[in-house]
């Protein structure tokens, strides 16, 4: 198939469009919403998500000094701070932190490290999917 | 001729004060993933702030981490790892592990903060020894020189 001089511009107004369609689909794809780790989550836990039992494990202390609201506030919709060394926290709540819940790998990493902290083991497949899913319900007044 | 003696006193006196001027660390390199993993929780320590050993130390005992779990994956460890000990403290009074490999239990970071009483340790603003930044606002830049200190009420 010859393109002739006379299909030039939409040739390459066509090409231009998937190309930039293509770049989208990919850009989409390889982003992770909040709610794609909740669905992630939900599929290894054995009963719906609950996130009213979400927000009691998130406020009560599992036999240490410190619960997740500890640091990251309750509601966690505010910056948070270290316990120990006052660092500031970005909120938790995605509603008040577009950043948050976007990565699985650091989702999976900071459940590992604060879970062993506050419960002294990890959190199970059903704990993370409650406590997601009550991070979900939090919004900014 | 110069009185010698005279001569020695002044060329030694200068380069003393040359020395007391010098708190600037920094390292080689950056790092990347040092800064994102390990500066989430507190200041990104200068690595030539310890020597390798205690360096080796720390990044394998991580789910340990002076009362936390810092856990990472053993890409990163690794990764992290070979870092902090090229750009490791290779002074002669960073040599020696301090305890509990705290940078805050060197004999050196002891005696250049021996005027500081427990009392501003405790301050709200400040906490512990542990954060720099309290007092030495340009740390995270490897800044601690003097003229740069204010200690906060």
């Amino acid at each position: 198939m010859i393109i002739q001089p006379k299909h030039l511009t939409k040739t390459v107004i066509l090409f231009g469009l998937i190309f930039l369609n293509l770049i989208a689909a990919r850009s989409a794809l390889s982003q992770t919403s909040p709610n794609d780790i909740l669905v992630h989550y939900q599929a290894q836990a054995e009963t719906q998500a609950d996130s009213m039992r979400g927000q009691v494990l998130f406020n009560t202390r599992h036999g240490n000094d410190w619960s997740c609201s500890t640091c990251h506030g309750s509601p966690p919709t505010i910056s948070g701070k270290h316990a120990s060394s006052g660092k500031g926290i970005l909120p938790l709540a995605p509603a008040a932190n577009d950043k948050s819940l976007t990565s699985l790998k650091k989702t999976e990493k900071w459940f590992r490290r604060n879970c062993r902290d506050v419960l002294s083991r990890e959190c199970t497949a059903q704990e993370k999917t409650d406590v997601v899913s009550y991070l979900l319900t939090l919004k900014l007044n | 001729m110069i009185h010698k003696p005279l001569l020695l006193l002044i060329a030694s006196s200068i380069s003393l004060v040359a020395y007391a001027d010098n708190d600037y660390i920094r390292p080689l390199s950056q790092s990347k993933a040092y800064q994102a993993e390990c500066a989430s929780c507190h200041m990104a320590y200068q690595p030539g702030l310890l020597p390798a050993q205690s360096w080796q130390r720390i990044m394998n005992n991580l789910p340990n981490h002076y009362g936390s779990d810092a856990s990472l994956d053993s890409a990163t460890i690794k990764e992290i790892s070979t870092w902090l000990i090229d750009n490791a403290g290779t002074y002669e009074h960073v040599s020696n592990p301090p305890k509990d490999d705290r940078i805050t239990e060197s004999t050196w970071f002891k005696r250049k903060h021996r005027k500081i009483v427990e009392e501003v340790w405790l301050r709200a603003s400040i906490k512990s020894p542990a954060q720099c930044m309290a007092c030495h606002s340009a740390a995270a830049n490897g800044n601690y020189d003097d003229d740069f200190v204010k200690i906060p009420k």
